[in-house]
C-alpha cells in the first residue's frame, strides 16, 4: 500500500555534506605548506621547464632560435645610426700613412660593433713610427684615426744599420745613410739607446765642434766617446762628462788644441787630461826636442 | 587511573606542540551541531598602546581564522551514538574550517558534553615539617589525595586542586616556598564515562587529527560565559545544550562542581512533534521561530502554519496557536530548570556566598526563559553569551556557541591540571636517579 505521507524522492533529499574519506584527506594535503608551495611554484616551474626542455631537445630547434637571435642582433648593429662610412688619419705624415692605412679596415660601410677599437690601436701602436694613436668611431660614421708620430733625436748605429731613435730610445726607423738626416747625431755603442739624453746633452754642448762631431761612442757602457773627424776622438769621464766637454772646448778655443795633431783627448781622469799625438807629430816633436837630432 | 593520566600527559605535550606550530582546531561535539574553530596562536600581543591589561582581557593572543558549523549526526545525549556519521560531521565541519582557515590542521581540542559526568572532591595532606614547600611537595600531596574508587569503567576528565592549606592558613593558590608543617590541598575530580571518551578518540583519529586536549563541556561554557567575578565569587553555569545541559558552579576562579542533565532542546523538539504530529524538522523551525515559555492573551490569536506535509494539501492545513505551542514547551523546560534546581541543590550551591546563575547554550535564547527560570533556580539568573574573541564570525558569537569559545580559551590558557605538575618522585620507575635522590633527602 502507498503510504499517505508523500515520501520525497531520493533526489529531493539533501545530499550529505559530508566529504569522503579520500576527498577529505585529499585537501588536507593540499592544504599542507609543503605541498601548497609545490603546487604554486613546483608544479608550474616544472611544466614549463618541462616544455621548453622538449623544445630544446631538438637541434633544429635550438638552430633556429640561434639564427634568430642573431639575425635580430645584426638587425639592430647594421642600423644606418651604428654604420661606419669612412674614415680619416690624422698627425701621420707620408712616411707612415701607408702604414696605417694597411692596419685599418678596407671595406665600409661596415657597423661598428663590429670594428674592434682596442685591437685597431694596439695594432697601430706597434708600429715603430708611432708613438701612440687613438681610434674612435666619430660623428657622422667617421673612423677617426689620431696618430701621434716618434720625433727621433739621434741615429743609432746598429752594426750595419742606421736606426732612428727618438728621446725614449726607441727606433722609429730605419735610414740608408748618414747624409739622409745630416741635423741629428749620430751614436753608437751597445746599450747607448739608453742614455740617450745625455748624449743629446753632449751634443747640445759641442758648440764650434758641431761641424766636426762624426758621432757619440758609448764605451763600456759607462761612458762616452765624442768622435771627430781628423780621427780626432775625445774620451769623457762617466762622471760629469758635460764639465770634462766644456773644459775641452775651453782648451780648443783657447789654443786650437783640436786643430793640431792630436788624435786622442783623455779627460777620463779630471786631475790629469791626457793628450795622444799621432805619430807624425810624435816624431816631429822627438825630432825637435833631441839635441843631436839623430836620436840613439 | 593510569591510562587517561598518560594519555592527558600526551595530550598536554601535544598541545603544546600545537601551540608552538600556532594552529590548532577545537571541536565542540554537540548533539545539535558540531562546531569546529581554527586557532592561530601569535605568541603574546605584540601591540601594545597602553598600559595595563591588552585588548579582550589577554585572550588576544589568539585568532579565530577559521569556523564552520555542521548539523551533528550520530549524538545523543552529548555522547557519540553511531561512530560513522559523528566521523563524517566531525570531517565537514573540520574541512570547513579548515577551508576558511586556508591552513591544515593536525591539533584538535575537543569537548564532550555527556557521558555522565560526576565530581569528587579530595583531600590530600602531607607533612612537610617545617621546611619550605617545593614542587615536589605538591605533587607529593596530590598524589596523597585518597582516591575515591569511581569505577573501572570511568575516566578522570578533570583533576585540578582547588585549594591549598598550610597549618591553618587555607586559600592559598600557590604555596611553594612557604613554610609549614602541614600542607594539605582540596582537589577537584570529574570522572566520564570511559566508552565516551574511548569513542571520541577514536572518532578524531579516523579523521587523520590528534587529540590535544579534551575538556567538559560544561566547564569550558563556564569559562567563557561566565566573567571574572562571577567565577570568584560563585556561580552556576547552566548550559542548555540539544542533548545535555551542563551545570558546572564555579569558585574562586576554580570549577568545584559540574555535572550533567540528559535531557536539552531535543527533547523539546520532540515534544513538539509528538505534540502536534508534525515532523521532528518542522518541529525544530517552530520552536526557534515561534518557542516560548510565557504565553499571553496575544499568543492565543497568534496563529502558527504547521503544514502537515500529509500529501493533502488542500484539506490538511493544520494551525495551532502559539499558546498551544508554548504550552508544550514550557513544562518540558521546566522540567529540565527542576533537574538542574536539584543537581545543584544536591552540590550545595546555596552555600556559596553568590548564587549567581549564567544561562547560556543554545536553548537559552527561548524568549521568557530568564523568566522562568529566576523562578526555579532563583532570583539571580541572567542569560550569558560567551566572551568575544578575536576573529570570531557574526554567525558564531551567539550562546550555542559558549561551549566552543570556551575551549578556545581553554586552549588558550588552561588552568594547572593534576597531571601537568610534576610526577611525585615514588612513582617514578624504581631504578630512576630521581628516586635514589630522593630516599637519599629523606634518610639523611
Amino acid at each position: 500500500m502507498r503510504s499517505l505521507i508523500r515520501r520525497r524522492a531520493m533526489a529531493d533529499l539533501p545530499h550529505d555534506p559530508a566529504p569522503t574519506k579520500w576527498g577529505y584527506r585529499y585537501q588536507r594535503l593540499m592544504l599542507t605548506p609543503g605541498v601548497r608551495a609545490a603546487m604554486r611554484i613546483g608544479l608550474p616551474v616544472l611544466l614549463v621547464s618541462m616544455v621548453a626542455g622538449a623544445w630544446f631537445a631538438k637541434p633544429e630547434n635550438r638552430a633556429m632560435l640561434e639564427a634568430q637571435i642573431a639575425q635580430a642582433v645584426r638587425g639592430f648593429q647594421e642600423r644606418p645610426q651604428f654604420m661606419v662610412q669612412s674614415m680619416t688619419v690624422t698627425g701621420a705624415d707620408d712616411a707612415i700613412l701607408p702604414a696605417v692605412t694597411a692596419l685599418l679596415p678596407k671595406d665600409y660601410p661596415q657597423s661598428s660593433f663590429d670594428l674592434d677599437l682596442l685591437a685597431i690601436r694596439a695594432r697601430i701602436e706597434t708600429l715603430d713610427a708611432v708613438r701612440s694613436a687613438s681610434v674612435r668611431v666619430g660623428p657622422g660614421g667617421v673612423l677617426q684615426v689620431a696618430v701621434t708620430p716618434r720625433d727621433p733625436v739621434a741615429l743609432w748605429r746598429d752594426g750595419p744599420v742606421l736606426r732612428l731613435i727618438d728621446a725614449e730610445g726607441v727606433q722609429s726607423g730605419t735610414l740608408a745613410t748618414r747624409g739622409d738626416r745630416p741635423d741629428l747625431p749620430l751614436i753608437a755603442g751597445d746599450g747607448a739607446e739608453r742614455h740617450i739624453q745625455e748624449a743629446l746633452d753632449l751634443y747640445a754642448r759641442a758648440g764650434p765642434l758641431r761641424d766636426r762631431v762624426r758621432g757619440l761612442v758609448w764605451m763600456g757602457e759607462r761612458r762616452w766617446d765624442i768622435v771627430l773627424d781628423r780621427n780626432q776622438r775625445i774620451l769623457l769621464p762617466s762622471d760629469g762628462p758635460v764639465a770634462a766637454f766644456d773644459r775641452v772646448i775651453a782648451l780648443d778655443l783657447a789654443q786650437d788644441m783640436l786643430e793640431r795633431d792630436v788624435t786622442i783627448v783623455d779627460m777620463r781622469n779630471a786631475d790629469r787630461p791626457t793628450l795622444r799625438m799621432n805619430e807624425d807629430a810624435a816624431a816631429a816633436l822627438r825630432r825637435v826636442t833631441t839635441p843631436n837630432g839623430t836620436g840613439n | 587511573m593510569g591510562d587517561l593520566y598518560d594519555s592527558q600527559r600526551a595530550m598536554r605535550q601535544m598541545r603544546k606542540a600545537a601551540m608552538q606550530r600556532g594552529v590548532v582546531a577545537v571541536l565542540d561535539v554537540g548533539t545539535s551541531k558540531i562546531a569546529c574553530l581554527v586557532l592561530r596562536f601569535d605568541g603574546p600581543e605584540r601591540v601594545r598602546s597602553v598600559d595595563g591589561v591588552g585588548s579582550m582581557a589577554g585572550q588576544s593572543q589568539f585568532r579565530v581564522i577559521g569556523a564552520a558549523t555542521t548539523r551533528s549526526r550520530g549524538v545523543r545525549y552529548g555522547e557519540i551514538d553511531a561512530m560513522q556519521e559523528t566521523e563524517r560531521a566531525i570531517r565537514t565541519a573540520v574541512q570547513a574550517a579548515q577551508k576558511m582557515a586556508n591552513v591544515r590542521v593536525d591539533h584538535v581540542i575537543a569537548c564532550l558534553s555527556g557521558a555522565r559526568p560526576r565530581s569528587y572532591g579530595l583531600a590530600g595532606e602531607l607533612d612537610v615539617s617545617g621546611g619550605t614547600v617545593t614542587e615536589q611537595d605538591i605533587s607529593q600531596v596530590m598524589a596523597n589525595c585518597d582516591v575515591p574508587d569511581y569505577g573501572t569503567d570511568r575516566e578522570v576528565l578533570h583533576a585540578q586542586p582547588v585549594n591549598f592549606a598550610l597549618d591553618n592558613r587555607t586559600g592559598l593558590a600557590d604555596p611553594r616556598g612557604q613554610i609549614g608543617n602541614k600542607l594539605t590541598t582540596d582537589m577537584h575530580m570529574l570522572t566520564v564515562d570511559a566508552a565516551a571518551v574511548q569513542n571520541i578518540f577514536y572518532c578524531i583519529k579516523r579523521c587523520d587529527l590528534e587529540l590535544a586536549g579534551l575538556a567538559s563541556s560544561a566547564y569550558v561554557s563556564g569559562m567563557s560565559t561566565l566573567v571574572e567575578d562571577e567565577q570568584e565569587l560563585g556561580a552556576a553555569c547552566v548550559d542548555l545544550g540539544g542533548g545535555s545541559t551542563g551545570i558546572s558552579v564555579f569558585m574562586k576562579k576554580h570549577m568545584i562542581y559540574a555535572d550533567s542533565v540528559r535531557m536539552g532542546g531535543d527533547n523539546v523538539t520532540s515534544d513538539i512533534s509528538m505534540g502536534l504530529q508534525i515532523p521532528a524538522a518542522t518541529a525544530e523551525r517552530i520552536k526557534t521561530f515561534y518557542g516560548g515559555v510565557v504565553a499571553t492573551g496575544m499568543d492565543d490569536r497568534e496563529m502558527i502554519e504547521i503544514g502537515g506535509d500529509t500529501g493533502d494539501w488542500e484539506r490538511d492545513r493544520r494551525t495551532v496557536s502559539r499558546a498551544e505551542l508554548i504550552g508544550i514547551m514550557r513544562p518540558r523546560v521546566e522540567e529540565i530548570l527542576e533537574e538542574v534546581r536539584l543537581r545543584l541543590d544536591a552540590a550545595g550551591f546555596e552555600h556559596l556566598p553568590s548564587q549567581q546563575i549564567v544561562l547560556t547554550g543554545g536553548c537559552s535564547q527561548i524568549p521568557g526563559l530568564d523568566g522562568l527560570a529566576s523562578k526555579i533556580l532563583g532570583q539571580q539568573v541572567r542569560l550569558g553569551r560567551p566572551l568575544r574573541v578575536q576573529g570570531l564570525p557574526q554567525a558564531a558569537i551567539g550562546p550555542a556557541f559558549s561551549g566552543a569559545v570556551g575551549l578556545s580559551l581553554f586552549a588558550a590558557n588552561p588552568q594547572d591540571e593534576w597531571w601537568d605538575f610534576e610526577i611525585p618522585a615514588d612513582r617514578y620507575p624504581a631504578r630512576s636517579l630521581k628516586r635514589a635522590v630522593k630516599w637519599f633527602k629523606d634518610n639523611w
